[in-house]
């Protein structure tokens, strides 16, 4: 299969029903996006394909062919950071961390597609995404930063 | 009942000297200074003072032995070196160091000892230096309990104050400028004209005089970084997806592994067939380990897609098949022979409740799962000589010596490389999925094995909180809680824990009643005994241990009895409690939450009050009684830790311990059928959503005198707060967690 991640064309030689996680994780060795539960429950393993957050444990290698992924590495980095991030580093969001790549993808699309969340909205489409530590109350916050970030932009 | 007197402090100290093996030791033991491991095979021109700091001509490495969970440790300690080092956060590196007995956990103790951790009466204070000289003879490194800061706060700003003092002692020696005209900033030491030599600079002289131990501790007035907000040094890496944990990890050469283990814990495997799985893609091997099979792969996926095709009849489990036996066997527990301490009997408690019809209620706390997001996994490369370690744990030495003990080699010659983990709350003070990796690797010596396990083999092996069951009866009389007896009953979970790692503990174990026993309460007839029911099904410390249970039991019981006396629950909380820290934490969470003020209808405000780890912590949580269910509104929280090291973290850390502690209470049990867990993943052990949370307002004391840690504090009276407030909003009482199994929620 061939796929676009992070702007780098690359082709790999896998199943056709081996899920995006691991083609990313143990394939392409991209460890940002995490394996959580493998059953689209927890979100730890969000990407975005051709630009739609998509929990990549339920994208099979054959349906990702020809598409293009961005994964938590390409949505900036230490030295660039995206609004999501800043706003995450400021609210200082994540304890163990483990699932702050799937939060902020997700959030990060939110915000592609809906610049002013409701309080609502965000609840609606976070609550995929699990935090076991309870950071939800500064995921909240940093949402509402990073849609602020972005309209400033 | 009234006729048993088990002096639970007599045989802790016999339990104590046992665990030690009858050690006798003397004040030289005690105050001996154990070697520093960072001396070992130290370059020409670095120095190090401590276990804890290296200087060499290039960077600042600053040691941070606790193990970091997503409590922020790794932060903490490097800013209580920095504190008196004078360093910025940008200035250093930082290390979870190897295993070592210098790094015992001083902290330990406290919670080792049968006195209310509030206790400093001179026996209390004499128990635990004694407890402690035991866990620093026995090599006690390790991380729990909620320690770190209480372990951390004295030693390693002295280990900061040590390497600054030393660091003059280089520059005065250097410049020939007297030390005591020497200051210190940013990094490096300030020469009375303004010039700046870098610590970095110092290292070789600071390498050749001997540390300068004499030094004082910078007043609080002075600090710069401790009670004020930090930028935790993991927050980039965890905001990028940059920070690496231990399943990110590749070693060169390495294979994945994954495994199928009976999910009836301890039973053993009495057939397997591996054809088909090995004739699958990219599998490498399928081996045989303890109670089931391993798959070695080319991908984490393609091992665990093979395991699930390998046929596999599995032998009985060595507990009851069937929950409800589970629960037969607490209730059979309530008799003198299962009596494991009787914590209180205060006054006539017989007399009290004999002449007056007692309120009696019973309740149940389930096997609830770990879970942390990360699953469990560890890189093994056995060697002839060596083996390597690379995961995350909270017990780094017990660790080398479980792994050794499988591989045949000593204990040191296992180097233990600890990582970030993506949550423990418990889960990795457990070694079976260390065995399982020891097992594999030293059937493939020279091959670097990485085991990472399934989400649904973590549930099935999640090794969850024990349960419990309370039987409680009370009088009321005049507007008062006038008599109250309280019995729980559990498996001992430091027994099962222990047991595992094959260690055996004597004396009664303080986790079946913890959150109740040491409550600060004062009531003319009261009593508090904990049973131990017989060894169920294994189960581990889950973040709080027994105060999320017992807790749970007790705090719900003490506000039935408010009601029933017709009292304000906070105001009978308040004439009972007989300490001044509880007592200002509670009054706090009663003026944060405007106790008393109308909420309006079909609304409801409950108080629970649980003293764990040291830690008062009292909490407030507001419900509304929807058409949908019941919405939790807002929660308010009051602790005292006695120093708040990071105010930002701090916080956090509360919130995150208020949702741990009400999402179990709402939807979360491990149940058993046919001997497994019936729960397999997060569908059906859920928490709490981010849709549920309620807003969660924090306020931290700081008027006890030792400094606590806040890991696990606020979890316990989370969810008897809860059923509290849904009393008060509908008038029905839940004396079983989880609550969904009797009321629905939005």
């Amino acid at each position: 299969m061939r796929l676009t991640v992070n702007g780098k064309a690359h082709e790999v030689d896998v199943e056709d029903d081996m899920p995006l996680l691991w083609v990313l994780r143990d394939e392409l060795g991209l460890t940002g996006t995490k394996y959580g539960c493998g059953i689209a429950q927890c979100g730890a393993c969000t990407v975005h394909m051709d630009g739609i957050a998509v929990r990549s444990c339920q994208v099979a290698a054959a349906t990702a062919d020809g598409t293009e992924v961005t994964t938590i590495e390409g949505l900036g980095t230490p030295a660039a950071l995206h609004a999501v991030q800043e706003a995450w580093v400021e609210h200082q969001v994540a304890q163990c961390g483990y699932c702050q790549s799937g939060q902020i993808m997700q959030a990060a699309s939110l915000l592609d597609m809906n610049p002013e969340p409701t309080d609502e909205d965000i609840d609606i489409v976070m609550s995929g995404n699990l935090c076991r530590c309870g950071t939800y109350p500064r995921i909240r916050a940093a949402v509402k930063t990073a849609a602020q970030k972005l309209q400033e932009a | 009942m009234g006729r048993v007197r088990t002096i639970a402090r007599r045989t802790f100290l016999v339990g104590s000297v046992a665990i030690a093996g009858g050690v006798a030791f003397g004040t030289y033991m005690m105050q001996r200074r154990l070697p520093n491991p960072l001396e070992e095979g130290l370059a020409d021109g670095a120095a190090t003072f401590n276990p804890w700091v290296l200087i060499d001509a290039e960077k600042v490495t600053l040691i941070t032995p606790h193990g970091d969970k997503g409590q922020g440790v790794r932060s903490a300690q490097a800013a209580l070196i920095a504190e008196e080092l004078d360093l910025e956060f940008s200035q250093f590196t930082t290390s979870f160091g190897e295993p070592n007995g210098a790094y015992w956990n001083r902290a330990f103790a406290e919670e080792g000892v049968p006195f209310k951790a509030t206790d400093e009466s001179f026996m209390a204070e004499n128990m635990r230096a004694f407890v402690r000289g035991i866990t620093k003879l026995i090599s006690m490194q390790g991380t729990g309990g909620s320690t770190s800061m209480a372990d951390s706060f004295d030693k390693l700003r002295e280990a900061g104050a040590v390497a600054r003092e030393t660091l003059k002692a280089a520059a005065s020696q250097q410049t020939g400028v007297p030390v005591d005209q020497l200051k210190t900033a940013a990094g490096a030491v300030v020469l009375p004209d303004g010039t700046e030599i870098a610590y970095t600079k110092l290292a070789a002289t600071a390498a050749t005089i001997e540390p300068v131990r004499k030094v004082t501790l910078r007043d609080p007035s002075e600090w710069r970084l401790i009670g004020k907000p930090m930028e935790r040094l993991d927050i980039l890496g965890k905001s990028t997806g940059t920070l690496p944990y231990g399943i990110d990890l590749a070693i060169d050469g390495m294979v994945h592994a994954t495994v199928r283990v009976n999910p009836r814990q301890g039973g053993a495997m009495t057939r397997f067939d591996a054809t088909a799985a090995k004739a699958m893609r990219g599998v490498k091997d399928v081996l045989e380990i303890t109670g089931g099979i391993a798959v070695i792969a080319d991908n984490s996926w393609r091992a665990m897609r093979a395991a699930e095709a390998v046929e596999i009849e599995w032998g009985d489990a060595p507990y009851p098949h069937e929950q409800d036996a589970h629960w037969q066997a607490l209730a059979d527990s309530f008799g003198e022979e299962q009596l494991d301490s009787m914590w209180r009997d205060d006054g006539d408690v017989d007399a009290a409740l004999a002449g007056e019809t007692a309120i009696t209620a019973e309740y149940r706390s389930p096997y609830v799962a770990h879970a942390p997001l990360e699953p469990l996994n560890a890189i093994l490369l056995v060697t002839e000589d060596q083996v390597d370690v690379w995961t995350g744990h909270q017990m780094p030495i017990m660790l080398t010596q479980q792994v050794a003990a499988i591989t045949g080699h000593d204990a040191d010659q296992v180097k233990f490389h600890n990582q970030y983990m993506g949550g423990s709350f418990g889960h990795r003070l457990e070694f079976e999925h260390l065995k399982q990796a020891a097992e594999i690797a030293n059937q493939m010596r020279g091959t670097p094995v990485k085991l990472t396990y399934s989400r649904e083999e973590d549930f099935a092996h999640d090794f969850p909180r024990h349960i419990s069951m309370g039987r409680c009866r009370g009088t009321v009389a005049n507007g008062q809680i006038t008599a109250i007896d309280v019995n729980i009953a559990a498996p001992s979970v430091i027994g099962s824990q222990m047991g595992r790692a094959g260690l055996s503990v004597p004396g009664p174990d303080a986790q079946i009643a913890a959150g109740a026993w040491n409550n600060p309460y004062k009531i003319d007839a009261f009593r508090m005994c904990a049973f131990r029911a017989p060894e169920l099904a294994p189960v581990s410390s889950w973040r709080a241990v027994g105060a999320p249970g017992a807790g749970f039991i007790f705090d719900t019981f003490i506000d039935e009895l408010c009601h029933a006396a017709g009292a304000d629950p906070m105001e009978e909380r308040l004439r009972l409690i007989d300490h001044d820290a509880s007592r200002k934490v509670l009054e706090a969470a009663g003026e944060m939450s405007n106790w008393g003020s109308d909420l309006g209808p079909n609304r409801g405000r409950g108080v629970a009050f649980v003293e764990s780890f040291g830690v008062p912590t009292a909490e407030v949580v507001e419900v509304t009684n929807t058409d949908r269910g019941i919405r939790i509104d807002r929660v308010f929280v009051a602790c005292d830790v006695g120093t708040v090291v990071d105010p930002v973290n701090f916080e956090n850390l509360v919130q995150g311990g208020v949702v741990y502690g009400l999402g179990h209470a709402i939807n979360c049990e491990i149940t058993y059928a046919d001997g497994m867990a019936e729960q397999s993943n997060y569908h059906a052990h859920e928490g709490m959503r981010l849709y549920q949370c309620p807003e969660i307002i924090v306020k931290g004391l700081e008027n006890q005198t030792k400094i606590r840690g806040i890991g696990e504090p606020p979890v316990p009276p989370a969810a008897p707060a809860l059923g509290n407030a849904i009393f008060a909003a509908t008038g029905q009482r839940l004396r079983e967690l989880p609550f969904n199994k009797h009321i629905d929620f939005v």
